[in-house]
């Protein structure tokens, strides 16, 4: 919380704050010091945001107008697109919303990565993020079923057969997840129910992560401590209020241009041919934001041990602080370490293409080296560097590199001296 | 733990707990078992099909419990193969014999023991069946011979009611 007592200036205020303190949080929320030097890679938490809220409307509102049963699901979905007034509109923004969702979510991690804003003190608010990015997982496979088209019906059956590979009870475990022996109308009326549902645990959750925020404040650039209220920080509003709506801006521009320019270019064709249990179409995959993962599954050769490769190459990351031996936050004064990011980003990119393409020749041995680089890199490669890496020394302050024009300890201490 | 002898007051906070986890546990398992497949389901158990238009070296495709389920009239040539084949070369051994009773007809569930996708007919290095998904080759008894799925086709509880109908189930 702020540092200095809030009090409101009108009675009214008063009489209604001493009895549910709502105006201190807003006052809390509007002061709330911010490191001055955040970069636009900072504004993706608002981007986030938004995109939830998108989410939420546009499903509540198709929720109105969609039948969640076998027969009538598929038809239902081409009343909206042809019948209902904006139906057309309000769906492709829903369906490309949930990959908007997912592009910012991977810059507002790969942000963390580089900027070491999982690391000490805020190791909770990363770990809330994990669990946030797992039911998004969870939220955007369960919607991508609803249309009962042939990707719906039949990524349906593929994923809930992961879980087949569970020893012993595997079996069991699938028919229950079905509530049948195949995919069938009982499955698409509770991953409906649970569609509708998880927006809301996110929503939670999302509350949660930015309570978690505002104890120690934000990471910046320079990853270094920041006193707060000092000349170091800003309040949010207005400085990061009006830097978060430019951002919003410039992606809402990118969100436009896919809904009206390219709406169906994130899908897949198949997935306009209604569900039938008879014909699997002959080349299944995943919408592109789960693909690094489903090349992981299928690298490896063993079905139990795919599931767990996969499963283990998301929880790692609710671990990394730990794994993460290096006090230094930001890549910016860790030079190899900064190189290592880069080799990650370009093997999850990786991962990601072989994902699309078929499992066989080239592509499999491709998708295997990536997937032993992926562990490599969490397991071995961040705890040896973190006690090997030679980093550069810090500034003294965030102030200093942009007036000092140096982060060079050396200079820094001579004009300390001189100051002196 | 404290040298504090237990209590009159310890005991019944242990049976108070002890009652307590056991009437959630009664209230929760309702909740997790009306996810099992319902009466309704259940009752689609079995599904009668006339073969007799079925010409040899063909196969139909039936749903049972919202699986499909071949049908194959094997060629003479297709059982011969199958019945040749040596256990030590099958990733999941088991004899042609005991697979299809009737040497004429195979039935077996047409999912791949992968990840659920249905196979193709007539396709693969074993002139059997090819799942697309993830390539599993079948021969043509249905076994797996080549590729990432860990069992052969599931052959259900069948039986001829007579010379033209199969009742799977």
């Amino acid at each position: 919380m702020s540092d200095h007592e809030y009090t409101p200036k009108s009675k009214a205020g008063k009489w209604f704050n001493d009895r549910l303190p709502l105006l201190t949080l807003a006052n809390h929320l509007t002061d709330y010091p911010t490191p001055k030097n955040l970069n636009y890679w900072w504004t993706f938490g608002g981007i986030l945001t938004f995109c939830l809220i998108t989410q939420i409307v546009t499903g509540l509102v198709l929720a109105m107008h969609y039948i969640a049963h076998a027969d009538m699901a598929f038809e239902s979905v081409e009343h909206i697109m042809r019948d209902v007034n904006y139906g057309w509109l309000i769906r492709y923004i829903h369906a490309n919303g949930a990959s908007m969702f997912f592009l910012a979510v991977y810059i507002h991690i790969f942000r963390s990565l580089f900027y070491g804003s999982y690391k000490s003190p805020r190791e909770i608010i990363w770990i809330i993020g994990i669990i946030i990015y797992l039911l998004m997982m969870a939220a955007a496979f369960m919607g991508y079923v609803l249309p009962w088209g042939q990707m719906s019906f039949w990524g349906a059956t593929v994923i809930t057969n992961l879980f087949s590979a569970i020893p012993f009870v595997g079996e069991g475990v699938v028919t229950w997840l079905w509530g049948g022996y195949s995919v069938d109308n009982p499955t698409l009326t509770r991953f409906f129910t649970l569609h509708y549902l998880i927006p809301f645990l996110i929503l939670g959750l999302v509350v949660l992560h930015i309570w978690a925020l505002h104890v120690p404040g934000n990471n910046n650039p320079v990853g270094i401590d920041v006193k707060k209220p000092s000349k170091d920080t800003v309040p949010f509003h207005p400085y990061i209020v009006i830097k978060d709506g430019f951002a919003l801006l410039m992606f809402m521009i990118v969100f436009a241009f896919f809904v009206f320019y390219a709406p169906n270019i994130l899908g897949h064709a198949d997935n306009y041919i209604e569900a039938n249990p008879l014909v699997t179409p002959a080349h299944i995959v995943p919408e592109w934001y789960l693909l690094p993962f489903y090349a992981i599954l299928r690298s490896v050769p063993d079905k139990l041990l795919g599931v767990v490769a996969m499963l283990s190459a998301i929880l790692i990351l609710a671990v990394l602080p730990w794994l993460d031996t290096s006090k230094i936050r930001s890549a910016v004064f860790r030079p190899l370490y900064k190189q290592f990011y880069w080799i990650l980003v370009a093997d999850v990119l990786i991962l990601g293409y072989v994902g699309a393409m078929p499992a066989e020749g080239l592509y499999l041995l491709i998708a295997r080296v990536a997937t032993a680089y992926y562990f490599l890199h969490f397991l071995v490669i961040l705890p040896v560097l973190g006690l090997k890496e030679r980093t550069i020394p810090l500034p003294l302050s965030i102030t200093e590199p942009v007036l000092g024009g140096s982060p060079n300890m050396a200079m820094a201490k001579k004009k300390e001296s001189k100051i002196e | 733990m404290s040298d504090k002898k237990p209590e009159r007051r310890d005991f019944l906070f242990t049976a108070t707990y002890a009652v307590g986890a056991v009437g959630a546990a009664a209230v929760v398992w309702p909740l997790v078992d009306q996810m099992n497949p319902d009466a309704s389901v259940k009752a689609l158990a079995s599904t009668e099909v006339n073969v007799s238009s079925l010409k040899p070296g063909n196969t139909i495709t039936v749903l049972w419990r919202g699986k499909p389920v071949f049908i194959r009239r094997r060629t003479q040539e297709e059982i011969d193969v199958a019945r040749s084949v040596k256990m030590e070369d099958l990733i999941h051994p088991e004899k042609d014999e005991d697979r299809a009773k009737n040497p004429e007809w195979l039935v077996m569930l047409g999912v791949c023991t992968h990840l659920g996708c249905v196979p193709l007919n007539d396709k693969g290095d074993y002139d059997g069946w090819f799942c697309p998904c993830h390539g599993s080759h079948y021969d043509t008894s249905g076994r797996i011979r080549k590729g990432p799925a860990p069992w052969n086709m599931e052959i259900p509880k069948y039986e001829f009611v007579n010379a033209n109908t199969i009742k799977i189930g």
